[in-house]
């Protein structure tokens, strides 16, 4: 049997609205038993979390492994790796390797790989279209039965509204998501930043916030088509904000996600021609931030997610156009959301917690988000005084492209527990 | 006033001080082209590397003319029959190219913000000699300097940049400079080949030429790509050069008739110009080419001469 009791810490629990100092005795990977000074058995180790902010694990609803076939950019056991040193004790992994993981033997490497070297859970997604490419539907129930939570063409637009709503209604009776990449591509040909006043400037060729928000309107109408469960990937645009608040309201089955870049950045960022500002979608302007903050606070977006899309320092330093999209998220999105949007007081502390744990276990439907006796032994506990310095050279990742290196943080991720176990420091 | 950078990236970033500076010194550096020996000692021993990754005639052989001038050596890079032919990156070319320590890189490149990224990169001066549609900071400062000697200011004059504003990086480097010294600009095009925001950099947007061109006193025509056609941007050369070409007709009844026709070149004769424009009275095109070597002598001075007198 083996005990870990995690002594006295500020215990934020946003399913079961506790928010209290409490211990946590922990057995056998598995929640025993919350409350104020449990006596633990003999030889138990203990954390003192005086001081520190104990949460249901975190979980990244949208990640790139890129293994199999890209190692060089990140594999299975740096990305969890990543993940951990982030706070995060569950990751989903989209389907854009090589191969493409849109068959059950994918599925299951990944989740091997994961099994003998993951730091963390792993939860692969998987594609929805054979090869990603938009024609015909990859054999989806055998990839639900090899353990894909939600499938989705993530990197990639189903242009073809006709097979989307194939898809959406196929997988209707394996209760998983379908998740969005909304872009219109024919309305951002070429496109290396937002269009706007600073793409103007910078001659840089623009993608317009309605080529998301098209897109996002075509997935919500056949969403409610099809009775679908469709969650909208990393919302960037207020039109977008707009378009999901009102589909919810009127029930259609949606929920939708934003990354930390997202929420802190705007286009502003690619005056300095820096090319880990450049991301699909791409940053957008000061109102869609502000709308992106509002809409994660009220609940109009459910969840944060990373994106985390490590790319080797080959394809991020050349010219600005020539650069692949993408930034590394898991080692900063804690500590950058901590500081930018819970210090100034835009967002309260059991939102972000709850945005980052119990909201995509509920939406993805996953086991975790949870701290009541019997939930999986997955935390993340946060020191909300810690200093640091985001220094891209002290990663676990394999990769380094982020925007925030050089940022000053207060506040991030203290220790990961995963399975009852500590993963890290 | 003294020049302080280490390199010429845009005009976005100078002050009119500066852009000042920059039309003093190639005003007073024009009157070598007028020598019997076109030749000073001002950078003597300096070297100047032109690093060009697209076709240029008037610009690669003006700043080539202008370090000669100034007694620099100039060595000329075209990436075709080089290594970046072979696959090299243009870092990596740079890099070895400044491993030989030139004073001064001027680069024109498709990829906007690679002067930028050579700036960031190397220790010698940067030049942007146009990156993608960014800006073109030279042909700006060589306009500038036309305006300024043919009607004797540049502060309270308005100008028309017609054409495609879209894709142009003189467009940008002009409006920028343009508005800091106090001029009123209009841009006009068909709304396709305006860009989204223009408005925010202070100039005004027309979308009818004859309107454009009323009561202006310049009138610059930017270049129309013909590639522009196959995205949609416009439905024919033909519909364009009949709704936007600048024709003596058009000139004659819209236009004041002491104002300047200005052109970065290549011009598309018969397109946005006619060829009467083009070779008539009111065109300064060969001026602008004129300037250009003096402008570009007050920039290799500026950056490669100015701190060497002290040594």
């Amino acid at each position: 049997m083996s005990h870990l009791l995690v002594r006295n810490g500020r215990v934020i629990d946003p399913a079961n609205t506790v928010d209290d100092v409490q211990d946590l005795l922990l057995e056998d990977g598995v929640i025993r038993q919350v409350g104020p000074r449990l006596r633990a058995p003999e030889g138990t180790d203990v954390v003192d979390a005086t001081g520190k902010v104990v949460c249901p694990g975190f979980i990244d609803a949208h990640v790139h492994l890129r293994e199999p076939g890209y190692e060089y950019k990140e594999t299975v056991a740096t990305g969890t790796r990543a993940a951990a040193a982030g706070g995060f004790t569950a990751v989903c992994c989209m389907a854009n390797t090589q191969p493409v993981n849109d068959n059950g033997s994918i599925t299951e490497y990944i989740l091997d790989r994961a099994r003998t070297e993951g730091r963390v859970h792993v939860y692969p997604i998987g594609a929805v279209t054979r090869g990603l490419a938009g024609e015909e539907l990859s054999e989806l129930a055998e990839l639900a039965e090899a353990g894909c939570v939600a499938f989705s063409d993530d990197g990639r637009c189903i242009m073809n509204a006709a097979l989307y709503r194939r898809a959406m209604e196929y997988t209707l009776p394996f209760g998983t998501v379908l998740i969005s990449h909304a872009e219109d591509h024919t309305l951002c040909t070429g496109a290396a930043m937002n269009e706007g006043v600073v793409s103007t400037e910078l001659g840089l060729p623009g993608a317009p916030a309605a080529a998301e928000e098209v897109m996002v309107a075509r997935d919500l109408i056949l969403a409610e088509l099809t009775g679908a469960r469709l969650h909208i990937a990393h919302l960037s645009t207020a039109g977008s904000v707009r378009l999901v608040r009102e589909a919810k309201a009127r029930g259609i089955r949606v929920t939708a996600e934003v990354t930390p870049h997202h929420l802190v950045l705007t286009d502003e960022a690619a005056r300095s021609f820096d090319t880990n500002t450049k991301m699909n979608p791409p940053l957008r302007t000061k109102r869609d931030t502000e709308a992106l903050v509002e809409a994660l606070a009220d609940g109009t977006i459910d969840c944060i997610a990373t994106d985390h899309a490590p790319h080797a320092l080959s394809e991020k330093e050349g010219e600005y156009d020539q650069a692949a999209f993408g930034v590394v998220g898991l080692e900063t999105a804690v500590a950058v959301l901590l500081d930018r949007l819970v210090r100034p007081g835009l967002l309260p502390l059991g939102t972000l917690i709850a945005r980052f744990s119990s909201d995509p276990a509920r939406l993805l439907n996953l086991p975790g988000g949870s701290l009541a006796p019997g939930a999986r032994a997955d935390l993340t506990i946060l020191d909300l005084e810690r200093e640091l310095t985001v220094d891209p050279r002290q990663f676990q990742s394999k990769s380094r492209n982020t925007p925030f290196a050089g940022w000053s943080l207060r506040g991030g991720p203290w220790m990961t527990i995963v399975n009852g176990r500590r993963v890290t420091p | 006033m003294a020049w302080t950078r280490k390199d010429l990236l845009t005009i976005r970033d100078l002050d009119a001080g500066e852009i000042t500076l920059l039309l003093d010194t190639a005003a007073s550096l024009q009157e070598i082209a007028t020598r019997e020996i076109k030749k000073v000692p001002a950078l003597r021993g300096k070297t100047v590397v032109n690093l060009f990754y697209e076709p240029s005639t008037r610009t690669r052989t003006s700043f080539e003319i202008a370090g000669k001038w100034l007694s620099a050596d100039v060595v000329n890079f075209s990436a075709s029959g080089s290594s970046a032919a072979k696959g090299e990156s243009m870092l990596d070319t740079a890099k070895n190219i400044a491993a030989m320590s030139p004073d001064v890189v001027v680069v024109r490149h498709s990829a906007a913000g690679a002067a930028e990224l050579l700036a960031r990169t190397l220790p010698c001066a940067i030049v942007n000699a146009g990156d993608g549609a960014h800006e073109h900071p030279t042909q700006a400062l060589l306009d500038l300097l036309t305006i300024r000697e043919k009607l004797g200011r540049c502060e309270g004059l308005h100008v028309a940049i017609v054409g495609d504003i879209t894709h142009s990086r003189v467009a940008r480097s002009n409006i920028h400079g343009m508005r800091k010294l106090g001029m009123t600009v209009t841009v006009a095009g068909p709304p396709t080949l305006i860009p989204p925001g223009i408005q925010e950099l202070g100039v005004k947007v027309s979308y009818r030429l004859e309107d454009a061109i009323r009561d202006v006193d310049v009138i610059m025509m930017l270049r129309l790509q013909h590639e522009r056609m196959a995205t949609g941007l416009i439905p024919s050369l033909r519909e364009y050069s009949r709704y936007w070409g600048l024709t003596l007709d058009r000139l004659r009844a819209h236009a004041r008739p002491d104002v300047l026709i200005m052109h970065p070149g290549p011009v598309n004769r018969g397109i946005e110009l006619s060829p009467e424009v083009a070779d008539g009275p009111y065109s300064v095109i060969l001026d602008q080419v004129a300037k250009g070597v003096a402008v570009r002598m007050a920039v290799l001075f500026l950056l490669a001469g100015a701190k060497s007198e002290s040594a």
